[in-house]
């Protein structure tokens, strides 16, 4: 749904003295407008979208307006719906998977672009590579079976007993909640953030690494220095991924989270998340309010990632400006 | 290039066969629960009346009821019959009425996890909507332990688990404790998805067994059918004749025969909590949803066809499968209603 924070150096297309027919004639013309129409279908179907989510829940807007963002019921049966458990749930367990997964996934990228010997590093993408193109499923079943058990037995008295007074960490645990869907998210995105990281790590230039060296650096201040804050850029890009990817996951999330639309302080709770409501409750939404209301929350996602990504843009133009490194 | 050609031609005069022979296809959308015993069906009755398809696409009941009424399939299916408000909204659509017709019987059972305990527990009306409106939350609370005497019950905190998803099972859940909870019906009410006063979702049948296998001290609601075909134990539950009953087949079937009596012509009806001395209280038929108006004749007569087909030799697939048959009190009823059809 989103696209990393990267951008290219727009060439442009090649204009001179040649004119349109001969340019036509060598193909190039006929190249730029074929590739042009495949980019436009980006715009007309991201459109397309929007027209589609805003239509299709004209009687929930009407009927909620902006309460729905307030709103803490959802019952089908008096058909009064809101989205705000959902909303809450959906950025709660996303922003836990961030807090795991980012230090996890840069420091595993630093080691294989800059420590590591190429041949471990190489053969370690493999399976980062792998790891990325897991089903998701697959990652719910590996909550269910593994992090599920381990949040009851170890994870909730290990945390409850020395915290337990902060309102994080409050039980009862069942094993399901926020804390259990952020962790299985995190398992899901490092992949995308190391393999990302990785790739604009090892991307740039040897001039500068050796600059550092020769200044008299160890090999980590190099990396910490003057590698990583050149690829600042790119690598805040891979966490907004990696954030896109957390915010729509859906199966992986219905199977551990709990289903239960609360807003508790406690990450031990039961919760809800956006992708995860629409999923369960689409087949059987019998009247037109109670599916315009699923779609309203669909559009409420779609908002939630426009917001993110635009920030994500905002946070990459205001540390490049600061001159810290290029565009990579 | 020659192999391409040969292809070519073979793909042309499969189509054309296919194209001859031109079955009349009928579509049908709807119900998930009742989707194995139908794709039978549905199969058996082409193979003898091999000019006539059924083409059934199990989306949900809701989905049914919605495509059904759009005119997008020309029948559906649904687990809980379609209210007056939908009833409206078909006939300002399509200018015609839309019948119910029962086909099998199916029933959700309480499945829990309480360490200790092996055998089968009983529930009585007011216990199961204690327990779900979060007012006993002890697995020794006296609403219990009052009708399992010798039972050794934890003084446990209890863990609800209920459908995450909009589901059939839901609803006769819920219907059924609508009956026997006034509290229940005002708080909660009945639906295919509802608010919960508390406890965990569980995706599908099998999201719902996976979390009270792991969850001890947890107790939840499945289809009859699910909890015989994976041996998930599961209680008693107290009929209207002060009965506790296990559900089974016969049960099931039993309670269709004890509604029999007060089942109104157009079979919208819910069989929760039934009269009768055998019959198992959270019971419900599932529905084809029929316009009573086909434009086609074909199509018309087709339908009609399979539906006394259904009625009669249909039914024998319906155990094997583990359904609950329709009593002949209901099948006659049935048979009657299929002459209305235009």
């Amino acid at each position: 749904m989103a696209t990393s924070g990267t951008t290219l150096p727009n060439a442009g297309p090649v204009t001179g003295s040649r004119s349109f027919l001969s340019r036509l004639r060598d193909g190039d013309e006929i190249a730029r407008l074929i590739t042009m129409v495949f980019a436009a279908t980006v715009v007309l179907i991201t459109l397309l979208l929007v027209y589609e989510l805003w239509t299709n829940s004209a009687l929930a807007r009407a009927k909620f307006g902006l309460h729905f963002f307030v709103t803490q019921v959802w019952d089908p049966v008096i058909d009064q719906y809101g989205a705000l458990p959902f909303m809450y749930g959906t950025l709660v367990t996303s922003a836990v998977a961030l807090f795991i997964a980012v230090p996890l996934g840069i420091g595993a990228a630093i080691f294989l672009a800059e420590l590591a010997p190429p041949r471990i590093s190489d053969t370690l993408q493999f399976f980062i590579d792998l790891l990325a193109a897991v089903p998701s499923v697959i990652y719910g079943l590996l909550g269910v079976f593994i992090v599920v058990p381990l949040m009851r037995t170890v994870i909730f008295p290990g945390l409850n007993k020395p915290l337990g007074f902060l309102p994080f960490f409050k039980g009862p645990s069942y094993g399901v909640g926020f804390l259990t869907a952020g962790i299985v998210l995190a398992i899901m995105v490092i992949p995308y953030i190391i393999s990302v990281s990785r790739e604009v790590l090892l991307s740039v230039p040897r001039d500068q690494r050796e600059a550092a060296l020769a200044l008299g650096s160890t090999r980590w201040e190099s990396t910490w220095n003057v590698v990583v804050p050149f690829a600042k850029t790119g690598i805040l890009g891979s966490i907004f991924l990696a954030l896109a990817r957390a915010l729509g996951e859906t199966m992986a999330v219905t199977m551990v989270i709990g289903n239960v639309p609360t807003i508790s302080a406690s990450l031990f709770s039961p919760g809800d998340s956006i992708a995860s409501v629409i999923a369960n409750q689409f087949t059987e939404a019998t009247g037109d309010l109670y599916l315009q209301s699923l779609v309203a929350l669909g559009l409420v996602l779609f908002l939630m990632t426009f917001i993110l990504n635009g920030l994500a843009r905002l946070l990459i133009v205001v540390t490049t400006q600061r001159g810290s490194g290029v565009p990579t | 290039m020659k192999r391409v050609a040969v292809l070519v031609v073979g793909i042309l005069a499969l189509g054309a066969m296919v194209w001859a022979q031109n079955p009349l296809l009928i579509n049908g959308a709807g119900a998930t629960f009742p989707y194995p015993i139908y794709s039978k069906w549905f199969d058996e009755y082409h193979q003898k009346n091999t000019n006539t398809e059924f083409n059934y696409q199990s989306v949900g009941s809701g989905a049914g009821i919605r495509q059904v009424t759009e005119g997008t399939v020309d029948f559906g299916a649904t687990d809980g019959p379609m209210n007056d408000d939908q009833l409206k909204a078909f006939q300002a659509k399509r200018g015609s009425g839309i019948l119910h017709f029962p086909t099998v019987l199916g029933a959700a059972v309480p499945t829990y996890n309480v360490p200790g305990v092996s055998g089968a527990l009983n529930f009585t009306p007011e216990a199961l909507a204690g327990i779900f409106l979060g007012k006993i939350t002890k697995w020794n609370d006296p609403a219990i332990a009052g009708a399992n005497k010798g039972v050794n019950l934890p003084a446990n905190d209890i863990v609800v688990v209920h459908r995450s998803d909009g589901s059939g099972t839901t609803y006769i859940w819920t219907d059924y404790l609508s009956k026997v909870s006034d509290e229940w019906k005002s708080k909660v009410s009945k639906n295919t998805s509802v608010n919960w006063p508390v406890g965990l979702g569980g995706k599908g049948n099998e999201g719902v067994t996976g979390l009270i296998k792991q969850t001890p001290n947890s107790i939840g609601y499945v289809e009859l059918i699910y909890a015989a075909q994976n041996n998930i134990p599961y209680g008693a539950v107290k009929n209207s004749s002060g009965n506790f009953v296990k559900a089974d087949l016969a049960g099931v079937s039993a309670a269709a025969a004890g509604a029999a009596k007060e089942i109104p012509d157009d079979f919208r009806v819910s069989i929760t909590n039934a009269p009768g001395k055998n019959a198992y209280p959270i019971s419900s038929f599932t529905w084809l949803l029929i316009p009573q108006k086909f434009q086609d004749a074909g199509k018309r007569e087709a339908v009609k066809g399979f539906l006394k087909w259904m009625l009669t030799d249909g039914q024998n697939y319906a155990e094997s499968l583990s359904y609950a048959k329709l009593p002949k009190e209901i099948v006659e009823k049935e048979k009657k209603a299929i002459n209305s059809i235009q």
